[in-house]
């Protein structure tokens, strides 16, 4: 495993979030976070990340222990978490928001290097580099986001709620750039209120209640089990 | 270029001693309000008590001249460093704050300093401190009779300071700093400390702001906290940038060009009357102005101009076209 957490509580004050929460990632893989509100998904990404540190117990990447590491720290180690909410700079330009992305590398023809592969990976944003973020669709903010992401060589990207608020043929171009990523080889860890698409990019998952982990297993196979379905996806026939 | 060609022979024209006052005036205000806007404009922290760091300067360099004979060039230097100093010391608890929290926190910080100073003895408490006007004509002690090398130390200031803040902007830090203004949280998930950028920034604030408090005592050789420390000169820095347009460099030019001829306008016409009706037309003036173009005097520019796509990066026309515009 590329990234596990073993038994981890983490609380906001006196409120218990995470209650004992275990989770893998192998390198390579896109494992989807699943849950109704108030689960503990976007908890347990803002614990792997640091910004959270957990009261108890491990978080280990290769054969590290990250658990309580500053979140500048973990971003060195390659843990690179995106917000859920919209965390592109509106008046900065495309180019300008790329190199926020990279501020903690220092510069070098390599980031710029990078900075153009981005914008390989995104040709929406290719076009328009000098131009405004707050020009862009929701959509295209997002895969900027990403595109940031990208910039730090991420070992696990963590996406908090990649497709919220977007349109379903942006979600649905939003995960074609994450199977993209998965296929140079990047590992993803995301967080999903759309579960039924989660499920069918992720290769595994796992369901969250009240802090703990209540199913896991295989997307394709949480995607057509009786029980999940009617928990957690609405209980509609399979397609 | 040529415009700063232009201001610099404009004393030669205007001849007129009170005219020549209100264009050092306005210097001194082109410089408080660029100082200002690297940290309230830039990186969007609104400082409240730059009037603290204004006093402090100008305290330092006339208590060195004063008690140890210290030429105010070198004091210059000393106020400004102290006024950076305590900026830092103030940036601790102030910048756990946000918003309009820090506001408030600076400007209770700068009145409690202006009490202090009213307070001690060593500052000459409310009788204030006389620099040594006997010694007029004098380049050590910058002290002049005439209003003409004022102008020109204030000009040459103005310049240099518009220059080094458009170099900031340009430069990697300036980023930094318009992206902490949009988003703080977002800056930070990126590993950008952003107290360390907003520190900085108010320290080079503070700096230059202290710098202009020991010209000020040097131009007016009388200092007291209420002429260098009050309230209302945090507000009025405040306002120079916010007037021309915030986070500009030719913003802090045209507020500083526009507003203080027109407080002095209203002073000369009303101000007479000894019951502040001057004050009162020349705030329904600002009211009527920012209603009539929020965002300040650029952002009308710019819609004017239809800029909305492709941001303009033209290097030259940013610091003097306001001098031409005024």
């Amino acid at each position: 495993m590329l990234l596990t957490v073993g038994d981890v509580h983490a609380t906001y004050g006196r409120f218990d979030v995470l209650r004992g929460i275990s989770v893998g990632v192998a390198a390579g893989e896109i494992v989807a976070v699943l849950g109704p509100n108030g689960a503990g998904k976007s908890t347990l990404l803002k614990a792997i990340a640091g910004f959270l540190p957990p009261r108890q117990g491990s978080i280990r990447l290769s054969d590290e222990e990250i658990a309580g590491l500053r979140p500048s720290a973990l971003l060195r180690k390659g843990v690179v978490y995106v917000m859920q909410r919209s965390s592109v700079f509106p008046k900065l330009t495309i180019l300008e928001n790329l190199e926020m992305g990279a501020y903690i590398r220092p510069s070098s023809p390599e980031v710029k290097a990078d900075i153009d592969r981005v914008l390989g990976l995104f040709p929406q944003l290719a076009g328009r580099r000098h131009q405004r973020a707050e020009g862009l669709s929701g959509g295209e903010r997002r895969m900027l986001e990403i595109g940031r992401a990208l910039l730090l060589h991420p070992k696990v990207l963590l996406l908090d709620e990649p497709t919220m608020g977007l349109a379903p043929l942006v979600a649905d171009l939003i995960f074609e750039k994450i199977l993209e990523l998965r296929a140079a080889g990047t590992t993803v860890l995301m967080v999903e209120q759309n579960a039924r698409l989660a499920l069918e990019v992720s290769d595994r998952a796992y369901v969250l209640e009240q802090g703990q982990v209540r199913v896991e297993g295989r997307g394709q196979e949480l995607l057509t089990s009786d029980a999940v379905r009617r928990a957690y996806l609405g209980g509609a026939a399979p397609r | 270029m040529t415009s700063v060609a232009l201001l610099a022979a404009l004393p030669l024209v205007i001849t007129d001693i009170y005219y020549q006052h209100v264009l050092v005036i306005c210097l001194v205000y082109v410089v408080l309000g660029q100082a200002w806007n690297l940290v309230g404009g830039y990186a969007g922290q609104w400082s409240l008590g730059h009037a603290a760091f204004f006093g402090l300067g100008a305290y330092t360099s006339t208590l060195l001249l004063l008690r140890l004979n210290v030429t105010p060039w070198l004091g210059m230097v000393a106020g400004g460093l102290t006024a950076a100093a305590v900026a830092c010391v103030i940036a601790f608890p102030c910048f756990r704050l946000r918003t309009h929290y820090f506001a408030m926190a600076t400007l209770a910080i700068g009145e409690t300093l202006r009490v202090l100073f009213l307070a001690f003895d060593w500052t000459g408490g409310a009788s204030g401190l006389v620099l040594p006007v006997q010694r007029i004509p004098s380049s050590v002690d910058m002290l002049w009779a005439s209003k003409l090398p004022y102008f020109y130390v204030i000009l040459t200031m103005a310049v240099v300071v518009t220059l080094l803040i458009a170099q900031v902007e340009r430069s990697r830090v300036g980023i930094y700093l318009r992206a902490i203004n949009q988003d703080e949280d977002a800056a930070a998930r990126l590993g950008i400390e952003p107290r360390r950028y907003k520190l900085l920034a108010l320290a080079g604030s503070a700096f230059v702001t202290g710098v202009t408090g020991t010209f000020y005592a040097q131009y007016t050789t009388y200092i007291d906290p209420f002429s260098v420390m009050p309230s209302m000169l945090s507000v009025r820095i405040v306002l120079v940038p916010v007037f021309g347009g915030l986070g500009t460099g030719a913003g802090p030019i045209i507020g500083a060009f526009t507003l203080i001829p027109l407080s002095e306008l209203t002073r000369v016409t009303w101000g007479g009357r000894g019951i502040g009706i001057d004050q009162v037309v020349y705030g329904a003036i600002i009211v009527w102005l920012t209603i009539w173009m929020p965002g300040g005097v650029m952002a009308l520019v710019r819609r004017r101009r239809g800029v909305s796509g492709p941001r303009r990066r033209d290097p030259v026309a940013t610091p003097e076209a306001g001098v031409t515009a005024t």
